[in-house]
C-alpha cells in the first residue's frame, strides 16, 4: 500500500517535472522549400536555425521539414508543427504566403514569420532582406572586371525581388563601365543544378565573362570554373569553396540575428507582428570576402560602396534613373520608395529584352 | 542452386499478395535505412504509418489523407485503363496542369460574379483542358504512329512553361503587387471547391475519385469496352480478330486519362491549392503511375494504393519534423516501395525452386 502510493507520488512528480520542462522549452519550427544541403537559400535559413539552438541551448527546441512544396503540402506541414506545439514558425519561401495566413488563422496563439511576402496578420510577421544592396556591390565589381563587357545573369523567377536585383546590378555596373551589357536567362527555378549549369554554359558561350545568379545551387560556379577566366559571385551563401576563382565575392543572407531576436521576443512575450526589411547596415545582407582575383583598387571601390550603403549615406536606387521604356522614374538625387521597390516590375533603361509575362 | 521456373499460369495468389509483401519489405528495409541514419527504426516506421491514422492528431491527418490521396487515385484510375491496353500515357502531370489552367481560367473569367453555374462550368473546363492535352499524343499516334510515351512526356514540359506564363501574365492577380500567381479561388465563393462538410477533407475531388473507381470497375468487368481494353493488353492479335479498333481504343484511353487528370488539376486548384502559381504542380501525375501499378491496375487496388502513398507522404513529413529524418531518406523509402513491388512481381510469373545439384 505504502509502496504503491509512494510510486504514484513519484510518478506524479515525474510527470509534473516533464510537463514543466516541456512548458519551459520554446518550440520553433522551420519550413524549407529546398534541401538543407542546397548550399544557398535553405542552407542559410538552416544556419539561422542552428544559431537559435546555439544561442538558447536547452531553452529551445527547433524542428524543420525540408523540400516542402508550396501549396497544400506546406499548409499541412505548418499545421502539423502547430499541432505538435510549436510556438513560433518561420516559413521561408514566398509561395508559403497564403498557406501561412490560412494556418495562422487556425492557431491564433502560434506566431508565424513569413519570408519575402507581403501579407501580415496579428500573428504573422513578414521579413526580407534588401539583397539589392548587395547586388549594387556585385554590379560594381562585375562592371570593372568584365573584359568582354558582357555580364550574364541567371534569373530564377521574374518576380519583383529578382527584377530589383537585376536593375541594381546593372545600374552599378553601368556606372563604372558604360559599355557593359547584360544577358539574362530565366531558369524558372530556385534550385535545379542541371538547369542552372546549362544556363551558365549558354551565357559563357555568348561571351559572358561574369556570371551573376539568383538561383541557389553552386552549379553555375562549377560551370564557370570549368570554362576558366569567368568570374562568379556566391548567392545566398558564401560558396567560398569556389574561391578565389571563379567566385570573387558573394551575397550572404544572414538570418541568424533576426531569428534569435524573434525567438527571444516570443520567450519574453514581447513579440508583435512586424514588417522587417533589413539590408547591409543591419547585417541581414553580408558581402562575402572579396578575393585576390579582384584588383586592389576595385576592391577598395566596392568596399567604399558597401560602407556607404551600410551607413545609409547612399541608396542603391538614386536618381536620375529612367525606365526601360524611356519614361522618367527618379529625378536627380531622388531615391526610390519602398512601395515601388517592393512591386518592381520594370527594367531600367539600357537593359535589353523583356521581363517574361 | 536456386532456379526460377516459369509458371504455366500467372499465380493469382501472388498477384494479390505482392503489394502487401512489398509494403512489408519496404518497412523492413526502410527500417534498416533509418537505423543506419541513427534513428529508432520502429519509431520511424510507426511515425510514418501509424501517426497519421491513429496518432495524437489523427483527427487532422485523416482528412489530409483524402486531400492528398484523391488526385492520385483520380489520375491513376485513368492511367490504368490505358496501361491495361498497353497505351502508355506518361504525361498525366501535363494534363493535370492544363485542367487546372483551363478550369481556373473559366472561374476567373467570371470574377467577381457570384453564380451557381460557375463551378460546374469550371469542372467542364478542367475536364476539357486535360482531355485536349491528351488528345495531342493520341491523334499523333493514330495519324502518324508517333510514340505516345515520348509525346505525352514532352508535353509535360510544355505545360509547365504555359503554367509559368499564365502565373506571370494572363491569370496574374491584378491586386498581387506584381508577384506571380492568380487570385486565390478559396476567397471566391462561386469558384471555391470547399470541403463539403467542414473538417472532413471531403471535397468534390474526393467524390469524383470515388465515382471514377466505381465507373472503372463497372467498365472493366461488365462492359464490352472494358473487355476490349483487357483483351488488347493481354492478347493484341486476338483483339484484332475480335474486331477491336486500335485507333478508337487509343483515343478513348488517352482521352479518358487526360480528362481525369484535368479534373484532378481543377479540383486541386479550386480547393486545397487555391491558386495558379508557377510551382502549382507537385508531381501527382508522375506519382499516380506508381499508384496505378501498386494497385495492380485494378480500381479497388488503386484506391488502396492511393491511400498508402498519401500515408507515406504525410507520415514522411511528420517523421521529418518529429524525428529529424532527412527528406531524401523519405524519398528513398517511397522509391523502395515501387522497387520491391516490381521485384516481387517476378513471383507472379515465376516460382523459385531449389534445384538439385547436377554433375556437369
Amino acid at each position: 500500500m505504502k509502496l504503491t502510493s509512494l510510486l504514484a507520488t513519484a510518478a506524479l512528480g515525474l510527470g509534473l517535472a516533464t510537463a514543466a520542462v516541456a512548458e519551459d522549452k520554446t518550440k520553433v519550427g522551420f519550413v524549407y522549400v529546398g534541401p538543407v544541403g542546397d548550399g544557398g537559400w535553405t542552407y542559410e535559413h538552416n544556419k539561422g536555425r542552428l544559431a537559435v539552438e546555439k544561442e538558447f541551448g536547452d531553452k529551445v527546441e527547433t524542428v524543420f521539414v525540408e523540400n516542402v512544396a508550396e501549396g497544400p503540402d506546406s499548409e499541412r506541414v505548418m499545421t502539423q508543427m502547430a499541432l505538435d506545439g510549436a510556438d513560433l514558425i518561420f516559413t521561408t519561401s514566398f509561395g508559403y504566403m497564403d498557406p501561412t495566413i490560412n494556418v495562422a488563422k487556425k492557431f491564433p496563439n502560434v506566431k508565424f514569420e513569413h519570408a519575402t511576402g507581403y501579407k501580415q496578420a496579428d500573428n504573422v510577421s513578414v521579413y526580407s532582406a534588401r539583397f539589392y544592396e548587395g547586388r549594387a556591390v556585385q554590379g560594381t565589381i562585375a562592371g570593372r572586371m568584365t573584359k568582354s563587357n558582357i555580364v550574364g545573369y541567371i534569373g530564377s523567377f521574374p518576380i519583383p525581388e529578382v527584377v530589383r536585383g537585376i536593375n541594381s546590378a546593372y545600374i552599378h555596373a553601368k556606372k563604372v563601365n558604360p559599355d557593359v551589357q547584360f544577358k539574362i536567362i530565366w531558369a524558372f527555378t530556385w534550385f535545379d543544378p542541371a538547369k542552372e549549369a546549362d544556363a551558365a554554359k549558354v551565357l559563357i558561350e555568348q561571351g559572358a565573362d561574369v556570371i551573376l545568379q539568383h538561383t541557389d545551387s553552386t552549379a553555375p560556379q562549377a560551370a564557370a570554373q570549368a570554362a576558366g577566366n569567368v568570374i562568379t559571385f556566391g548567392q545566398a551563401s558564401d560558396m567560398s569553396e569556389y574561391g578565389p576563382m571563379p567566385r570573387v565575392s558573394s551575397i550572404i543572407d544572414d538570418w541568424a540575428p533576426y531569428y534569435i531576436a524573434r525567438t527571444a521576443a516570443v520567450m519574453d512575450g514581447s513579440w508583435t507582428s512586424t514588417s522587417t526589411w533589413d539590408g547591409i547596415g543591419a547585417g541581414m545582407v553580408g558581402i562575402g570576402e572579396i578575393s585576390d582575383a579582384v584588383p586592389a583598387d576595385v576592391k577598395k571601390e566596392a568596399l567604399a560602396l558597401k560602407a556607404a550603403l551600410a551607413d545609409g549615406s547612399y541608396h542603391a536606387f538614386t536618381g536620375p534613373i529612367t525606365k526601360q521604356d524611356g519614361s522618367a522614374w527618379l529625378g536627380d538625387g531622388e531615391t526610390a520608395d519602398d512601395g515601388t521597390l517592393a512591386g518592381m516590375n520594370f527594367y531600367v533603361e539600357g537593359i535589353e529584352g523583356d521581363i517574361p509575362q | 542452386m536456386i532456379v526460377l521456373e516459369k509458371r504455366p499460369q500467372p499465380s493469382q495468389a501472388w498477384s494479390m499478395a505482392t503489394p502487401a509483401v512489398a509494403v512489408l519489405a519496404t518497412m523492413v528495409f526502410g527500417g534498416v535505412l533509418f537505423a543506419a541514419l541513427g534513428k529508432n527504426p520502429i519509431e520511424a516506421i510507426q511515425t510514418i504509418f501509424w501517426e497519421p491514422l491513429f496518432g495524437e492528431h489523427a483527427s487532422y491527418y485523416r482528412p489530409q489523407l483524402l486531400i492528398k490521396g484523391a488526385p492520385l487515385v483520380l489520375i491513376a484510375i485513368g492511367l490504368s485503363l490505358g496501361f491495361k491496353a498497353g497505351i502508355w500515357n506518361i504525361g498525366a502531370e501535363g494534363q493535370y496542369i492544363m485542367g487546372a489552367i483551363v478550369g481556373a481560367g473559366v472561374g476567373l473569367a467570371f470574377y467577381p460574379l457570384e453564380a451557381w453555374y460557375i463551378f460546374p462550368l469550371m469542372i467542364m473546363g478542367g475536364a476539357l483542358g486535360g482531355w485536349f492535352w491528351a488528345m495531342i499524343p493520341a491523334l499523333l499516334k493514330v495519324k502518324f504512329g508517333t510514340n505516345e510515351i515520348l509525346v505525352s512526356l514532352m508535353l509535360v514540359y510544355v505545360a509547365e512553361q504555359l503554367l509559368a506564363s499564365m502565373s506571370l501574365g494572363l491569370l496574374k492577380n491584378p491586386q498581387g503587387y506584381g508577384f506571380p500567381g492568380s487570385r486565390n479561388l478559396q476567397s471566391y465563393d462561386s469558384a471555391h471547391n470547399a470541403e463539403l462538410f467542414a473538417g472532413t477533407g471531403m471535397h468534390w475531388g474526393v467524390v469524383a475519385a470515388l465515382i471514377a473507381v466505381i465507373f472503372a470497375y463497372v467498365l472493366l468487368n461488365r462492359h464490352m469496352l472494358g473487355f476490349h481494353i483487357r483483351l488488347t493488353g493481354e492478347a493484341p492479335r486476338a483483339a484484332k480478330f475480335a474486331g477491336v479498333h486500335p485507333s478508337r481504343l487509343i483515343l478513348f484511353c488517352l482521352g479518358t486519362s487526360g480528362m481525369l487528370a484535368g479534373l484532378a488539376g481543377l479540383f486541386e486548384v479550386a480547393g486545397p491549392a487555391g491558386q495558379i502559381t508557377i510551382d502549382f504542380n507537385v508531381g501527382y501525375g508522375f506519382t499516380a503511375i506508381i499508384v496505378a501499378f501498386l494497385g495492380r491496375l485494378h480500381p479497388v487496388g488503386i484506391l488502396l494504393a492511393g491511400g498508402v502513398m498519401a500515408l507515406t507522404y504525410i507520415g514522411g513529413d511528420i517523421a521529418q519534423s518529429k524525428l529529424g529524418l532527412p527528406a531524401s531518406a523519405i524519398q528513398v523509402f517511397q522509391g523502395m516501395l515501387l522497387f520491391f513491388l516490381l521485384a516481387l512481381d517476378l513471383l507472379t510469373n515465376y516460382r523459385i525452386r531449389a534445384a538439385r545439384k547436377e554433375v556437369a
